[in-house]
């Protein structure tokens, strides 16, 4: 039991799709925390509600400042977390519950939520709408190894976890015309088809093998420039897909 | 360098043994011949490849939506299609030398189409896409484990259709619709016409016409395929096959079991790998230079550089 990792889940303003996502992960989260974490604090799948000295925790959803509550908790979860990790596409970059976005029509209220980096320091992005089960499990997993591991277990899951730290380092907005400004405009983009096939909204298609994206549709969560093979791209961990996949499968075994 | 090859468990020269499928390939028919047995054994329930406007015509529910290409009609375009039956695969087969986003339809092709076990074909880049995808699956929710069979062709650069076009119509004089066959190898960039006719072009006159996103790449033999393959290194008629990865190995010994490719030892035929390794140095060099170059691009500005 001692060597478990503590993990906290704050919940903001999010639709608990990043929750569902994370159970879905089904006998895999059992395993998780039967082995790896001992979840302190969590909404929806713990009694214990409130924010608690962690390990690690994940902020699900965007923060609204005209909440004091919200903010409050936000604070309390940085300041009580070795690791802060944004959760999903609003945690991370604010998402639909931000102005006029997935060709939502323009509400003031919009105006009030803020993606958590804009309020407090964050480690770890995991974006996406919603965030897959696989991502987030893997992500655990390599918290896991990071905190209780060997040192070479540190040594990949600090190369692991490192774009998804430089990503939070990166900002607190995304759009689908990141692929348009950083990697066709850098003429780093192949034509591979990542980024149609990881949007969730379909707002990407391919025109003569470069994406095409709708505005208007476009939700801002961050996954098709993350999915991107030539956003960022790591030899060390990539080359090392086979075995890194079974460690992971192993570890849930 | 030494890691120019990447990982491999073995290779071989090989071609096919089905004479229907060679009539149909580019060389040895290694991509059909595979992804047709893995059907067959159901491996896989179906595959990502890049079809062109003759199959999407016939088939266009199984063709990727693109809102620039509707009506499908032009010429040696590749469309990325899911195909399930070894007859579409033959329809399929054949390389196209421009981009054909295959990677787009992996998250699809378990969602409509239903697939379990997805096989794919691509380049090193968009196998690169694929092992990423698997250890950071951002967008992809359920995918990676249903990626059942992924097959890298090797690749020095490729071209954007208008790049294509330009080359057969203005530079090889030829109509894109009159082409049979295209083929990049011995240094030039051959066109096939329909009618007989064959145009060289030196390849000093296809480079400018190249993707620059290529130019980063650093991948020649595409190292994180399951099994990749390649013309350059065999005899005509002929693919050099690298088994990479715990599922390429199986599913290539099993397919030689069933007596799907004749094969020859590597070490035993010309060009051999001498020829794979130069290129693929040649390859891996000059783009660790234009990255280099890239770093200091402008003044005191960098281009971007996506390797971390």
């Amino acid at each position: 039991m001692a060597d478990k990792i503590t993990v906290g889940y704050t919940h903001l303003s999010g639709c608990t799709g990043c929750t569902v996502a994370l159970a879905d992960n089904y006998a895999g989260l059992l395993t998780l925390l039967d082995k790896y974490v001992d979840l302190k604090y969590m909404p929806t799948l713990a009694d214990a509600r409130h924010v608690q000295k962690v390990d690690v925790s994940f902020v699900e959803g965007s923060c609204c400042i005209n909440d004091k509550l919200a903010v409050e908790e936000l604070k309390e979860t940085r300041e009580k977390s070795a690791v802060v990790v944004a959760l999903g596409g609003c945690a991370c970059y604010g998402n639909i519950t931000r102005f006029s976005r997935g060709g939502q029509q323009n509400q003031p209220a919009h105006e009030a939520f803020l993606p958590i980096g804009d309020i407090i320091k964050v480690d770890v992005y995991i974006p996406g709408c919603a965030p897959t089960p696989q991502m987030i499990r893997n992500v655990a997993v390599m918290a896991y190894l990071l905190l209780k591991g060997t040192k070479e277990q540190k040594d990949l899951a600090t190369a692991f976890l490192k774009p998804l730290m430089m990503a939070a380092q990166k900002g607190t907005t995304a759009c689908f015309c990141d692929l348009m400004t950083d990697v066709i405009n850098q003429g780093l983009c192949m034509g591979c088809g990542s980024c149609a096939a990881a949007c969730p909204v379909r707002a990407i298609t391919h025109e003569y093998g470069k994406p095409q994206g709708v505005r208007d549709l476009c939700i801002k969560c961050g996954a098709c420039y993350n999915q991107c093979p030539r956003s960022w791209f790591s030899f060390d961990v990539v080359s090392n897909y086979e075995a890194i996949n079974e460690a992971i499968m192993a570890a849930l075994q | 360098m030494g890691a120019e090859l990447g990982i491999y468990k073995s290779c071989v020269s090989a071609r096919s043994t089905d004479k229907e499928i060679l009539k149909h390939a580019q060389d040895g028919g290694i991509v059909t011949q595979l992804f047709g047995f893995a059907l067959d054994e159901g491996i896989i329930d179906g595959a990502i490849v890049a079809a062109t406007k003759e199959f999407a015509h016939k088939h266009p529910e199984k063709a990727m939506m693109d809102n620039s290409n509707m009506e499908f009609h032009e010429p040696w375009r590749p469309i990325p299609v899911v195909v399930t039956t070894k007859a579409d695969m033959l329809a399929a087969a054949g390389t196209k030398y421009n981009i054909s986003p295959n990677v787009s339809l992996i998250k699809e092709a378990t969602r409509s189409f239903g697939l379990d076990k997805v096989g794919i074909v691509g380049t090193p880049c968009q196998m690169q896409a694929i092992r990423k995808g698997q250890l950071y699956p951002i967008g992809l929710r359920d995918v990676g484990a249903s990626i059942a069979l992924a097959v890298g062709i090797f690749c020095m650069e490729n071209f954007p259709y208008q790049s294509i076009l330009q080359l057969v119509e203005d530079h090889a004089a030829m109509k894109l619709e009159s082409v049979k066959k295209m083929e990049i190898g011995k240094g030039k960039f051959w066109v096939y016409g329909k009618r007989g006719q064959v145009v060289q072009l030196p390849l000093k006159v296809t480079h400018k016409y190249e993707q620059p996103g290529c130019h980063v790449c650093l991948d020649y033999v595409a190292n994180l395929a399951d099994v990749s393959t390649g013309s350059v290194g065999s005899p005509d008629g002929w693919s050099t096959v690298f088994v990479r990865s715990k599922i390429g190995d199986s599913v290539w010994g099993k397919a030689m079991a069933a007596g799907c490719f004749e094969t020859q030892p590597i070490e035993k035929v010309k060009p051999g790998l001498e020829l794979v390794t130069k290129l693929a140095n040649e390859k891996i060099s000059k783009n660790k230079k234009t990255l280099e170059e890239r770093a200091t691009f402008g003044v005191a500005k960098a281009l971007r550089n996506p390797y971390i």
